[in-house]
C-alpha cells in the first residue's frame, strides 16, 4: 500500500486521541471539566526521549501536518513540504507531534463537540482559548506521551507565535524554537481584518447566535466571506497578478458582450470560501481570530519583548517572507532584535518570495534549504 | 581575503570571546574561529545563499544590510566585531566604523590599500582607475565604492576618536619588511585592530 506514496512522505497516518479527565482552567477563568486533544505523530520517540519536535498549526490548520489519511487521499497534511523522511523535519531521526488546538474543530474538544454535561454541541458556549492555554494543554499532551522536553517547538503564523509562547512560558521545555511569518503581537490592522471576518460570520442569519449546530443551520455564507477576506491577506499583490492577472473565467471583453463576467481571481476566492465554509466550524473561526487578537508576547512584562524573551533558553530560527503583508518582515525583525538584545542565539532570514504570508507553506528553494540546514542542529546529533 | 590576512585576524581574536562577523559570507572564517578559538560567533550577511551555507555550518546568522545601521546590535554585546574586506563596499564606512566600536569592545577591520604603489602608478601614468588581480573590476561596475589608503583610514580613526591598538600590513608576499616600513606605499591590504578612545 505504502508504495504509492512518495518516498519522502510519512505515508499513511492515523490521528490519535488523548483524554484528560482533570479540569482545565483557561486564562479567562473558564473551566472545562474534561477534554480531548486529537493529534498525530510521525517517526519514533527515541529511548532517551530527546528527539521530540512539536509542530503548532496556524489559524485554519489542524493536527494533520504530514502524510495521507487514506490511499486515495490526494491532499497530504498542511506541512508535508517540511515533514518526512529526509525532509527538513526528518522523521528518520525526529519524533514529530502535532495536535489540534483546544477549541478547534478537527477533533479536539471545541465548539463542534458535545458538552459532556448537556450532550449538546458546545456551540457559542465553548470557552475562549488563548495562545497560553494551548501551550499549557500541549504540555499536558507531552506528559501524556512521556515527553518532558521538546528538541524543538515550531510553527508558522499563529503556530509560530505559539512556539514563541512555549519558549517563554516553559523555558526548560524548549531546546529550539522556530517561528516563521510570525509577530510578537497583532497590530490594529490585523485585528481589523479579524473583526471583518467575525462580522461576516455573526451577521449571517444562519449564525443562530452560535448555536447553528443545535438549530440545524449553517452560517456558510458568513464563513465563506470571512475566509475570502482572510485568504486575500495571505497572498501578495504580485503573486495574485502572476497567478490570475485580469483573466476572465466567464464572459469576454468583446464589444457588445453583455454576459456575466467572472474574473479568475473571483472564481478562485469564491471556491476557497465555499470549500472552507463546509469544512471549518464558524464558532472556531470566531474563537481563533479572537485568540490571535489577544496574543501579545510582552503582555506579562509591561510591554517589554526583551524581558519576555529573556526568560527563554532556546536557540531560535526566525524567518519572514518578503511579500508577506499580514505579518510583514518588520514584525519578525522585532522578534529578532528583542532576542539579540536579550542575548539569545538566533538566526534570521527574510525569504524573497511572491507567496505572501502563505510563504511558509509553499515550496521555495531558499526557504526549504534554510529550514533543512538549520534543523540539523535539532535533536540528538 | 587571503589566508595571511585571516591568520592575522585569527591571532587577534581572544580565545572564548564573543564575535560579531559583519559580512560573514559563507561563514567559513567564523566556523574556523569557533573551532580554533572557541568563540561564540554571530554572522551578518545580506545574501540568502550565504545565510543558508553559514547555517549549514551550525552558525547563527542574521540576514541584514550593514548599511542599515546595525541597530539590532546592542552596545557592548560583543568582545570583537569583524569587518573583513567589506569596508570599501559600504555606503557610509564612517558610520559603520563608529557603530562597530560601540557594539564591540574592539573591532578588527581589513581593507585593500588604494595607496599601494601599483594603484598610484596606474592612476599616475595611465590616468585611469587601477585594475589588478586584487582589484579586477571596472570603476563603474563594482561593489567597491569607497576605496581608501592606509593613511586615509588612520586619519578617519582620528576624526572618529577611535584608537588604533594594532596594525598589520600585507604586501604581495605576506608581511614583508617593505610593507611595514612604508605601508601606505607597499601594503596591498591592511588590518587594523581598533577601539573607541577613552573619554
Amino acid at each position: 500500500m505504502a508504495e504509492q506514496f512518495p518516498q519522502d512522505s510519512v505515508g499513511l497516518v492515523t490521528a490519535q486521541v488523548a483524554r484528560f479527565d482533570e479540569p482545565f482552567t483557561f486564562e479567562n477563568g473558564a473551566v472545562l471539566p474534561r477534554h480531548e486533544l486529537v493529534y498525530e505523530t510521525y517517526g519514533e520517540l527515541s529511548q532517551a526521549r530527546d528527539n521530540a519536535v512539536l509542530i503548532c498549526h496556524a489559524l485554519s490548520g489542524s493536527h494533520h501536518a504530514a502524510g495521507f489519511h487514506s490511499p486515495e487521499d490526494g491532499r497530504p497534511g498542511w506541512w508535508d513540504l517540511a515533514i518526512g523522511p529526509g525532509k527538513a523535519i526528518d522523521t528518520r531521526r525526529l519524533f514529530v507531534v502535532c495536535s489540534n488546538n483546544l477549541g478547534c474543530c478537527d477533533g479536539s474538544s471545541g465548539p463542534n463537540t458535545s458538552n459532556p454535561d448537556t450532550d449538546m454541541p458546545w456551540g457559542g458556549q465553548f470557552p475562549q482559548p488563548q495562545v497560553k492555554d494551548w501551550v499549557r494543554s500541549q504540555k499536558q499532551l507531552a506528559e501524556h506521551l512521556g515527553i518532558s522536553r521538546w528538541a524543538a517547538v515550531m510553527g508558522g503564523s499563529l503556530g509560530g507565535m505559539q512556539a514563541l509562547q512555549w519558549a517563554i512560558d516553559f523555558p526548560d521545555w524548549v531546546d529550539h524554537c522556530v517561528a516563521l511569518a510570525a509577530a510578537p503581537g497583532l497590530t490594529a490592522q490585523n485585528i481589523a481584518f479579524n473583526e471583518i471576518a467575525r462580522h461576516a460570520i455573526l451577521s449571517d442569519p444562519d449564525w443562530s447566535n452560535g448555536n447553528y449546530l443545535a438549530q440545524g443551520t449553517l452560517p456558510a455564507r458568513g464563513v465563506a466571506l470571512a475566509r475570502m477576506v482572510g485568504h486575500l491577506t495571505y497572498m501578495s499583490a504580485d503573486g495574485m497578478s502572476d497567478r490570475f492577472g485580469r483573466e476572465l473565467r466567464e464572459g469576454s471583453f468583446s464589444p457588445g458582450d453583455n454576459s456575466e463576467w467572472v474574473f479568475q481571481v473571483e472564481s478562485y476566492l469564491r471556491h476557497q470560501g465555499t470549500r472552507f465554509s463546509t469544512q471549518f466550524d464558524a464558532n472556531t473561526y470566531v474563537l481563533m481570530t479572537r485568540a490571535l487578537d489577544l496574543f501579545d508576547l510582552s503582555a506579562g512584562d509591561g510591554g517589554s519583548l526583551v524581558n519576555a524573551l529573556s526568560r527563554s533558553e532556546a536557540d531560535f530560527l526566525i524567518a519572514s517572507f518578503s511579500s508577506d503583508w499580514r505579518f510583514p518582515p518588520q514584525r519578525s525583525i522585532e522578534i529578532r532584535d528583542a532576542l539579540l538584545a536579550a542575548g539569545k542565539r538566533v538566526t534570521y532570514a527574510n525569504i524573497e518570495t511572491d507567496n505572501g504570508h502563505d510563504g511558509f507553506l509553499l515550496p521555495n528553494p531558499t526557504y526549504e534549504a534554510l529550514l533543512k540546514q538549520w534543523m540539523q542542529r535539532v535533536g540528538p546529533l | 581575503m587571503n589566508r595571511l590576512d585571516l591568520n592575522t585576524v585569527l591571532d587577534w581574536v581572544p580565545t572564548g570571546s564573543r564575535v560579531l562577523d559583519l559580512g560573514c559570507g559563507d561563514g567559513d572564517f567564523l566556523a574556523r574561529l569557533r573551532d580554533e578559538r572557541n568563540v561564540v560567533g554571530v554572522g551578518v550577511d545580506i545574501d540568502p545563499e550565504n545565510i543558508v551555507t553559514a547555517v549549514s555550518k551550525g552558525l547563527d546568522v542574521i540576514q541584514e544590510d550593514i548599511n542599515d545601521g546595525l541597530h539590532c546590535f546592542t552596545t557592548n554585546r560583543f568582545d570583537v566585531v569583524l569587518l573583513a574586506h567589506a569596508l570599501q563596499e559600504l555606503t557610509h564606512p564612517h558610520i559603520a566604523l563608529a557603530r562597530m566600536v560601540d557594539i564591540g569592545e574592539e573591532a578588527i577591520v581589513s581593507f585593500p590599500n588604494f595607496g599601494h604603489w601599483s594603484c598610484r602608478l596606474h592612476l599616475g601614468i595611465k590616468g585611469q582607475m587601477p585594475m589588478s588581480r586584487a582589484m579586477p573590476l571596472r570603476w563603474y561596475d563594482t561593489p567597491n565604492i569607497h576605496f581608501c589608503t592606509v593613511r586615509d583610514f588612520e586619519a578617519l580613526c582620528l576624526t572618529l576618536q577611535i584608537d588604533i591598538i594594532e596594525r598589520a600590513t600585507i604586501s604581495g608576499l605576506g608581511q614583508s619588511a617593505l610593507g611595514s616600513w612604508l605601508p601606505n606605499l607597499f601594503a596591498t591590504s591592511a588590518i587594523f585592530r581598533i577601539r573607541r578612545a577613552n573619554g
